[in-house]
């Protein structure tokens, strides 16, 4: 579990990072009216409680500065007193009277039922959402870009290390959009903080949020509910978009899904599948089986030498496309592409040494998912 | 001290009792946890289920009924709705499919978990009959249209216009084939 | 309390037994007292060097020194040890060793069930520990351990997890039952309940919330126990089960839980003020109370912790405000404190210390507890590092700042000797700075959008992370200091008088120092 050779790299890495500004203390007013309500509120209560604190600790560090011993105070004899104690559990009762009602003004805010401008599903997946427009025929995963040698410390970390991904959720700019959270495997939590959205996406069951990002812009999130081993590296990014840009974007994310059922039916070569097949490999794969397909002993099985991916090339195919139940090895049929299967399988079935030779066309595995 | 240790022991059966009740009603919160999602409509579970006495439909609303289907993790079924959405009236009986294959080449058996959101319309949607009511078989290669019939309850909370009905295809063959049981008739009924 | 007692100065009875065998088959509660206290502090040391490697983890983003596996089994472990193995057993020392003395009574109501309910302990705790070293490794899934994570997805050695909280639960309800017993059966007479310390008072609350939780908890992880090997689907969706009923069940036991660590404290604290601040405690009948509508309401604010699971607006609601209600008692309990310091003779011994830091720091964790009370905003704090910072504030300077201050108040009455004052001053100052500086910059982070449970984050979170990573070291090692001082407090130091402290009140101050093996076994005369 312990690596050894972490000293050096990481004091230079230290020494390397980005000077950026990270003493950020409080939480963001965020891009709708409604994140900026529950910042509003926050800060209310946050003052209340400062307020209070004040005097409180006041009346205490008073008495301590002035009713101590070796100030020659004497102790007086009170122990009791009906009124005083009635009064201080009423106050703080009414204190509280007039936090709730703010408080619960905001919440039936977020709980409007309006007609949504577009619908999203977003799915929790170990370690990845998905998200579907609904009715709009786009549906694809976003996963964290972030390159592993960033993580292990083996290349300088980017700017925005841990909260990229490959593909960002994009909305339009000023419509409701309504999220209907739900997962695959384990209980996720998405949250995007400056949509003062967080909501549990939990397996057989649905969720649902809103929206109205007021400002064109880039926002990011994380999953807040541990998901198993890589919770932390499974990012969220929202772009929005104005209407304009939003329209392009639909029109070219369409295209570019005709464009990927082309490629499947072109001929690719043994080095063309080997190259797109290590990235799909980096992404999807090598959390688990690791990058040097060694796997992890007791928990993820290697892959290099394995029977499975030097001989049987049936059932190889079979589990990439449909996973192994119980397991964490995930149905990969749905998530990725013709092309990135065939190209995974054969780099797998190639890299570290396996070097069968094989070659699985995206054609073949159009043929299977038919 | 005989009186002492009669006193105790009386206290401790008293005390152990009350711990033993405790944990039967940890389990007892199961039966309790339904019944108030029941009267909440806490989790978009829908409980209202089977034959019903035809309604005049209320044609002054129109909601909107959106349909999802979710594959659980490594369930390989093609799996949709054949409509995305459709719009009904209150009271009105509707008839809705969903499709599935099975792509694999082996016999498989699923089971749909529905949900429904906004939480506080699923005890409105009443569902006469559905495919979710049964695990679903499918051999190889095999597909077919799987039917759910359903009426949107009149007294529908004026603020909700929306819908959302998500069925979550669960693989069940390894369980099943294992001999284990999933549950009786009588608690699949409540789904 | 008004209370002197009769000496009787003749104590008869035998000593301790010699050798080991004293310490497996000891039914004397100052014996099982000791033996709970030294298993939670070596519980304490194990939990403590989890954080630490977690903290140490955490210094620099990127992955460092664990890989993301091993480092939720450390948060997990973290949290069940420290919760289970640390808190909850020095609560229950301190209640072997103080109770029949505060109360006059020879010894607990069932000594045999006491032997029992500590010597369940190590087993448990080893068997959890072992799962470390097993195929797949221990539990990963946070000390919540919420479904299906805990169940499908689980390792294989969760059947030993669960079996080991099975175990610990056991321990814990006969713990509270010879708790209650001796309360309610064994007082001295004129012990009246009204005069009852106030320690006394708040374990026999925190004792049937005990009973009233522990069991719900072996029933969920029984359930789990189920689910995983018997085909039942209590919450699996797959089956007509509901992974959110988990959480229910689990806050259900989880939150009286969170008071079972916090009322003792009240009590400990309760104790120490008035001693040091040489004036009766104030409000004493408003405590009682207070502690007990904490401990009602206790019941009915399970869902706070699930506020973004998706509850109805109603449900929301209910849950906001019983949770907001909370403050009303626990507001009252300080202002007591601060009303008993108020015009008092204060001297500021170690115990003090620490119970004028648990005073201050406790309310701010109230403070933020009272802002995650607030569910629209809750949605922006929960599951970040304002949540852990939140349950720090309460826990560490809470529970674990009073445990010492208790541990200080008592030692020159369970070994004789007094404190060595100057080297219980450089600890107390050390563990504040620390847990300062540890804890205060994550409520920052958590603001600031760092989740919890995350092994590695993005660089705007890294100052502050280093920060809390080196007050946890300056934390951690500082208990170092508390182990030499327990133990040269054992080995000598000044005699301590039977009163021990000045402004010390209560049957416990009329014993000899240190108290003979075995104690009022003629009951005392209580005016």
């Amino acid at each position: 579990m312990i690596k050894r050779v972490w000293l050096l790299p990481w004091i230079g890495l230290f020494l390397s990072l980005p000077a950026k500004a990270a003493w950020e203390v409080n939480i963001t007013p965020g891009a709708t009216a409604i994140s900026r309500e529950v910042y509003d509120l926050h800060m209310i209560i946050f003052w209340i409680c400062v307020a209070i604190g004040v005097v409180v600790f006041g009346v205490m560090f008073w008495s301590i500065f002035h009713h101590r011993k070796s100030r020659g105070a004497e102790a007086r004899n009170f122990h009791e007193n009906t009124a005083v104690e009635i009064l201080w559990t009423l106050i703080p009762f009414v204190i509280l009277i007039a936090m709730a009602i703010p408080a619960t003004a905001t919440l039936i805010k977020m709980y409007d039922n309006t007609d949504s401008d577009i619908d999203i599903q977003v799915t929790g997946y170990q370690w990845k959402w998905r998200y579907q427009y609904l009715g709009q025929d786009i549906d694809f995963f976003s996963s964290l870009s972030t390159p592993r040698e960033q993580i292990n410390n083996e290349a300088a970390k980017g700017e925005n290390y841990l909260l990229e991904v490959d593909n960002p959720l994009v909305l339009p700019v000023g419509q409701k959009v309504r999220f209907l959270f739900t997962a695959a495997d384990v209980i996720h939590s998405w949250w995007v903080p400056d949509l003062a959205v967080k909501k549990d996406a939990i397996p057989g069951f649905i969720n649902e949020s809103w929206a109205i990002p007021e400002e064109p812009g880039i926002y990011r999130g994380q999953c807040t509910e541990l998901c198993g081993r890589d919770h932390g590296f499974m990012p969220i990014v929202v772009e929005v978009k104005s209407q304009a840009d939003f329209d392009l974007w639909l029109a070219d994310t369409r295209n570019a899904a005709q464009a990927q059922a082309a490629a499947a039916s072109e001929e690719w070569t043994l080095e063309q599948l080997m190259e797109r097949g290590e990235q799909v490999y980096n992404t999807s794969c090598a959390a688990c089986h690791q990058a040097t397909g060694q796997g992890i002993p007791g928990a993820f099985p290697a892959l290099v030498g394995s029977p499975m991916v030097t001989t049987d090339i049936d059932a190889h195919i079979n589990i990439v496309l449909h996973g192994k139940a119980g397991t964490a090895m995930q149905a990969f049929g749905a998530q990725l592409n013709a092309v990135d299967l065939a190209a995974v399988i054969t780099y797998e079935r190639n890299a570290w040494g396996n070097d069968t030779g094989d070659s699985v066309s995206p054609q073949r595995i159009t043929e299977l998912q038919q | 001290m005989d009186a002492l240790g009669r006193k105790n022991r009386r206290l401790v059966l008293q005390l152990v009792l009350g711990g033993i009740l405790m944990f039967g009603f940890g389990f007892a919160l199961v039966p309790l946890y339904d019944v108030f999602c029941r009267i909440t409509g806490l989790n978009g579970k829908i409980t209202n289920t089977g034959p019903i006495a035809a309604e005049e439909a209320d044609t002054s609303r129109d909601i909107r009924v959106q349909f999802i289907g979710i594959n659980n993790e490594a369930m390989p079924w093609e799996f949709r709705p054949t409509l995305n959405t459709v719009s009904v009236n209150p009271g009105e009986m509707r008839q809705m499919a969903y499709f599935a294959r099975n792509p694999t080449s082996a016999r498989m058996v699923a089971q749909a978990i529905p949900s429904v959101t906004p939480a506080e319309a699923a005890q409105y949607l009443h569902k006469v009959s559905c495919f979710c009511f049964d695990q679903q078989a499918l051999d190889a290669d095999e597909d077919m249209e799987m039917p759910l019939l359903f009426v949107i309850d009149k007294k529908l909370p004026a603020d909700i216009h929306t819908i959302t009905l998500s069925y979550t295809l669960f693989d069940i063959t390894p369980r099943l084939s294992t001999g284990q049981i999933i549950k009786d008739d009588t608690q699949r009924s409540t789904l | 309390m008004d209370t002197t007692l009769s000496v009787d100065s003749t104590e008869h009875g035998h000593g301790p037994a010699k050798g080991l065998g004293r310490w497996f088959f000891t039914t004397n509660h100052k014996d099982i007292g000791t033996l709970y206290l030294w298993f939670s502090l070596l519980m304490f040391l194990t939990g403590g060097c989890m954080a630490l490697m977690i903290r140490a983890e955490l210094f620099q983003p990127g992955l460092q020194l664990v890989q993301p596996e091993f480092f939720n089994q450390m948060t997990t472990m973290h949290g069940l040890i420290m919760v289970f193995g640390a808190v909850m057993p020095a609560f229950v020392g301190l209640a072997n060793w103080m109770i029949p003395i505060m109360v006059g009574a020879p010894d607990m109501a069932l000594p045999r069930m006491n032997n029992w309910s500590f010597w369940i302990l190590p087993f448990a705790f080893s068997l959890m520990l072992s799962t470390l070293f097993m195929e797949g490794g221990g539990p990963n899934f946070g000390w919540t351990f919420y479904a299906p994570l805990s169940t499908t997805y689980a390792p294989p050695s969760v059947t030993f997890f669960i079996f080991a909280v099975h175990m610990m639960g056991f321990s814990s309800i006969m713990g509270a039952i010879n708790i209650i017993a001796t309360i309610l059966n064994m007082r001295a007479p004129g012990m009246t309940m009204m005069k009852l310390p106030l320690f006394v008072w708040t374990w026999l609350i925190t004792a049937f919330l005990l009973i009233a939780v522990m069991p719900v908890l072996a029933g969920v992880v029984t359930m789990m126990l189920m689910d995983i090997h018997f085909g039942t689907s209590f919450f699996n969706a797959a089956g007509g089960g509901d992974p959110v009923l988990f959480q229910h069940v689990f806050w259900f036991f989880g939150h009286p839980e969170v008071y079972i660590m916090i009322l003792p404290a009240f009590g400990i604290v309760s104790e120490i003020i008035p001693t040091f601040a040489r004036k009766k405690l104030f409000g004493y009948a408003s405590m009682v109370y207070a502690t007990s509508s904490i401990a009602l309401l206790s019941f009915l604010v399970w869902a706070h912790h699930m506020f973004t699971v998706g509850l109805p607006l109603a449900g929301e609601l209910f849950f906001m405000y019983a949770t907001m209600l909370i403050a009303v008692p626990t507001g009252v309990k300080v202002f007591n404190w601060v009303a008993t310091m108020f015009h008092g003779s204060m001297t500021f011994e170690t115990p003090m210390l620490f119970a004028l830091a648990f005073v201050v720091l406790f309310t701010i964790g109230g403070f933020s507890g009272l802002m995650l009370a607030i569910a629209p905003a809750d949605f922006q704090y929960h599951d970040t590092y304002f949540v852990v910072a939140h349950f720090h504030y309460v826990l560490v300077p809470g529970a674990i700042f009073s445990i010492m201050a208790g541990a200080y108040y008592w030692l020159p009455k369970w070994t004789g000797h007094m404190l060595n004052e100057r080297l219980g001053k450089a600890h107390f100052w050390l563990s504040f700075i620390g847990v300062n500086v540890t804890f205060f910059p994550m409520h920052f982070l958590g603001l600031a959008g760092m989740p919890r449970r995350i092994p590695d984050y993005a660089l705007q979170f890294a100052d502050f992370n280093a920060v809390a990573s080196v007050g946890a070291f300056i934390f951690g090692l500082s208990q170092l200091l508390f182990v030499y001082n327990i133990i040269s407090c054992i080995r000598g130091g000044e005699r301590a008088t039977d009163q021990v402290w000045e402004g010390s009140h209560g049957l416990e101050w009329t014993l000899p120092s240190p108290a003979p093996y075995h104690t009022f076994t003629q009951p005392p005369v209580i005016k």
